[in-house]
């Protein structure tokens, strides 16, 4: 499966087990949504299911809390992560509070899916990845699949999960895993073993991390496409490192983090998104609190530059093998 | 009070239960197209009050369908504008280079020549005609589907093709995505990308405008769409409240995406009249007929221009192809619904109204024909000399870092360096 066919098939599954369950977002029903993630689902279950909202993304994720409130569960997409703004003050002010500021007694169970990330020639309105704007909000869970197993999986544990949760999907991973080598011919998910996708339904606990990759000399914490990049960059420069994808940024797997820095005594963050206040800093702090006396060299971050994404200038700005790989040997050298 | 109370609640006992109204599409594949619950004026009778009349005295104006030009080409009724042939053969000709120009972007972006493209075939009559009614120190903030409005404004073909191509030349040094002009100069706004935004900025701009005293004029776009975007509804009341001098235009070029303007629409006879609620001067038009185009324009902007407040224009006309270079619409709508479209074509009807009225030829028309694709493919010639996105010289990867803020910061100097840039 692609990770667009195992996103299909968890919303099929959730639906199936869960009338309560509803989707919803511009585009999504007839058409079954512009990366087609939600193809089927309103010829499969009708259009009280499955449906088509007109273009405001305030009203999709405020229709969707009022609903999730009120006995649904709502699983609702927003075209491209760029576009959620609108719906941010629902989000933040609403559907991260709700439970909080009644004491539980009205509570938001629902779920936002959105495309993330560049690689697509999407310029600035189509590439972004705005994590660390939910990460920073409490009351939200924030959530990053790198493969179809994990989609499904973590998908389906986004929709039964009884508080808000926002649901990453790596949009140059939706056909297959990208290395960052985008001067080569790509890859498809067949290729890859976590294509393998179990008909069934499963969950993956929001909170757990993977190693992609056991290693010893050097850790490197990342997550969606940045996965794949990491890896190919590990490869190249032939060091021994542990990639860990962390699949979900709150909650977070503290526990794996600790464990293989106090291992390797070394680290490398790696994400697609802005420097500055980036989910990196975060990962920087709780390693530095909790790993600082088996710390050989200062922590490194490799992000998108703190700049708009550009268009034509993608691979300048997107997070290349070789700019990895430079900091994996710096930090090596350190 | 006990008893009504009682007889509210046996009441809802014996309710049926609700059911959710879910909006649909009209037009689906295998489906007739038909558009026969579409309000279609007959060409002339629709009346053209002064520009002084008051919104609320002009509510018809919503629901029917200004229309100038009949089937035969004839200029009818009393909104046919006073206007000299040049002038019409000069929109003409504007109509045809947009028509070309999206033509050759649309097989450029199929030639990996770029990465996307946006064409705005059937709908060139709205920005020309509009462009037309405008002086160049009035502002445009226009969609993504408006690049008549730059070409009807005189902007260098090259100059958007490099812009497409994130060339070498590119005025936007290669930082957005094609299709996404700005230019100050030429009355065109910078364009976002996100929809809606800049509906609501036009307003702001207006006031600005109000404030400074000048007596230039902002035209605010948008389309069916993404009027559903709260800030369409934000504009329309700042708009209202502070009587802007804006024109607020909505094309509804029938579809948003897959999604037809009905569902947006919702209850509403028209997008038009959601301009009653704010006290808005409120006009319906055809968007495929240059003359009304070009009337309905020229009252709005004199309204705007005599400071007698905002004027919202539904523009009703049809999007003939893809939503976009990455998009198949036969997945959606019928293939047939282009041509079942009752409004016509643009330029072959102002063409026709050339003919009829005497001024124009088929020979000279296909002299012009000639003329267009010759300029157009020439501009290209040069944009590929500066390079497209895929070969030739490019921006320089430092650009990247510019323009972030008005100096590069300590911070982004660093990071430059660590780029080795
Ligand atoms: C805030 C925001 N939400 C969603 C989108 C994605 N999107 C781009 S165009 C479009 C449809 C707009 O339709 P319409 O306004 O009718 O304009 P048309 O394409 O017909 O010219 C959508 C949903 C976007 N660009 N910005
Ligand atoms: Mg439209």
């Amino acid at each position: 499966m692609t990770m667009i066919e195992a996103i299909r098939d968890a919303h099929m599954l959730a639906m199936e087990s869960d009338d309560s369950v509803v989707v919803f977002g511009e585009d999504v029903g007839f058409f079954g949504g512009v990366f087609r993630c939600t193809q089927g689902l309103q010829s499969r279950f009708g259009p009280t299911r499955c449906f088509d909202t007109p273009v405001n993304e305030a009203a999709i994720v405020g229709a969707a809390i009022g609903m999730a409130a009120n006995g649904m569960r709502p699983c609702v997409e927003i075209q491209f992560a760029d576009y959620m703004y609108p719906a941010y003050d629902q989000i933040v002010s609403e559907a991260a509070r709700l439970r909080y500021r009644s004491a539980g007694d009205f509570t938001a169970p629902l779920t936002i899916r959105m495309p993330v990330g560049g690689g697509i020639f999407g310029g600035q309105t189509h590439s972004q990845s705005p994590e660390a704007l939910f990460t920073q909000v409490a009351g939200l869970k924030t959530v990053i699949p790198s493969n179809p197993y994990d989609a499904k999986g973590l998908l389906l544990s986004a929709i039964e999960d009884d508080d808000p949760v926002i649901f990453l999907e790596p949009k140059r991973l939706y056909n297959g895993p990208f290395d960052g080598h985008h001067d080569r011919p790509v890859t498809p998910w067949s290729a890859h073993e976590l294509s393998d996708v179990p008909s069934e339904y499963y969950t993956i606990p929001l909170g757990s991390a993977a190693i992609r990759r056991a290693g010893s000399a050097v850790t490197v914490l990342t997550y969606g496409t940045m996965v794949y990049v990491a890896l190919a960059a590990v490869a190249e420069c032939a060091i021994d490192a542990e990639v860990i994808d962390l699949r979900s940024l709150v909650p977070l797997d503290l526990e794996t983090i600790i464990k293989s820095v106090e291992k390797t005594g070394r680290c490398v963050v790696v994400h697609e998104a802005t420097l500055t206040s980036g989910f990196g800093a975060e990962l920087c702090a709780l390693v530095q609190k909790h790993c600082f006396y088996a710390l050989e060299a200062p922590i490194e971050r490799v992000t998108g530059y703190d700049t708009p994404y550009p268009h034509a200038q993608e691979w300048t700005y997107f997070p290349s093998p070789e700019r990895i790989g430079l900091a994996l040997q710096q930090t090596m050298a350190g | 009070m006990g008893v009504f109370l009682k007889m509210l609640t046996n009441e809802a006992e014996v309710a049926t239960p609700l059911t959710l109204a879910v909006p649909a599409s009209t037009c689906r594949p295998g489906d007739t197209p038909d558009f026969s619950d579409m309000v279609i004026s007959e060409p002339g009778v629709v009346r053209r009050p002064e520009v002084t009349e008051s919104a609320q005295d002009m509510h018809e104006l919503a629901t029917e369908l200004i229309r100038v030009l009949d089937d035969k080409g004839n200029a009818v009724g009393p909104w046919a504008p006073v206007i000299d042939t040049a002038m019409l053969v000069k929109g003409l000709t504007s109509m045809m280079v947009t028509r070309e120009f999206d033509r050759r972007m649309f097989l450029a972006q199929r030639q990996a020549k770029t990465s996307f493209f946006m064409q705005s075939t059937g709908e060139e009559a709205i920005s020309t005609g509009f462009r037309f009614a405008m002086r160049d120190d009035d502002m445009n903030f226009p969609t993504y589907r408006q690049q008549s409005l730059l070409i009807a404004g005189g902007y260098p073909l090259e100059l958007m093709m490099s812009q497409i191509y994130s060339n070498s030349h590119d005025p936007l040094r290669g930082r957005q995505l094609p299709g996404l002009y700005s230019s100050k100069d030429t009355g065109f706004f910078t364009l976002s990308g996100n929809v809606a935004t800049q509906f609501l900025q036009a307003v702001g701009w207006a006031m600005a405008s109000a404030i400074k005293g000048s007596d230039s004029v902002t035209a605010a776009w948008i389309g069916d769409g993404s009027s559903a975007e709260s800030d369409f509804f934000s504009a329309m009341l700042m708009a209202s409240s502070f009587q802007a001098p804006v024109i607020l235009n909505l094309i509804n070029n029938q579809w948003a995406i897959s999604t037809s303007q009905s569902v947006v629409r919702g209850q509403a006879a028209t997008f038009a009249v959601r301009g009653h609620g704010f006290g808005l001067p409120s006009l319906r038009v055809d968007g495929n007929d240059f003359l009304a185009v070009y009337a309905v324009a020229s009252w709005a902007v004199e309204r705007a221009r005599r400071n007698l407040g905002p004027t919202f224009i539904e523009w009703v006309t049809y999007r003939v192809g893809a939503h976009s270079s990455s998009d198949d619409p036969s997945a959606y709508r019928p293939k047939s619904e282009a041509a079942a479209w009752p409004l016509g074509d643009p330029i072959e009807r102002l063409k026709r109204h050339l003919i009829a009225s005497g001024a124009w030829t088929e020979d000279q028309h296909a002299d012009l024909e000639g003329k267009v694709k010759e300029q157009v493919r020439l501009a290209q010639a040069v944009a590929e000399e500066w390079g497209t996105l895929k070969s030739g010289p490019g921006p320089s990867p430092r650009d990247i870092f510019e323009d972030v803020y008005a100096d590069v910061p300590e911070h982004l100097q660093r990071q430059r360096r660590e780029a080795g840039l």
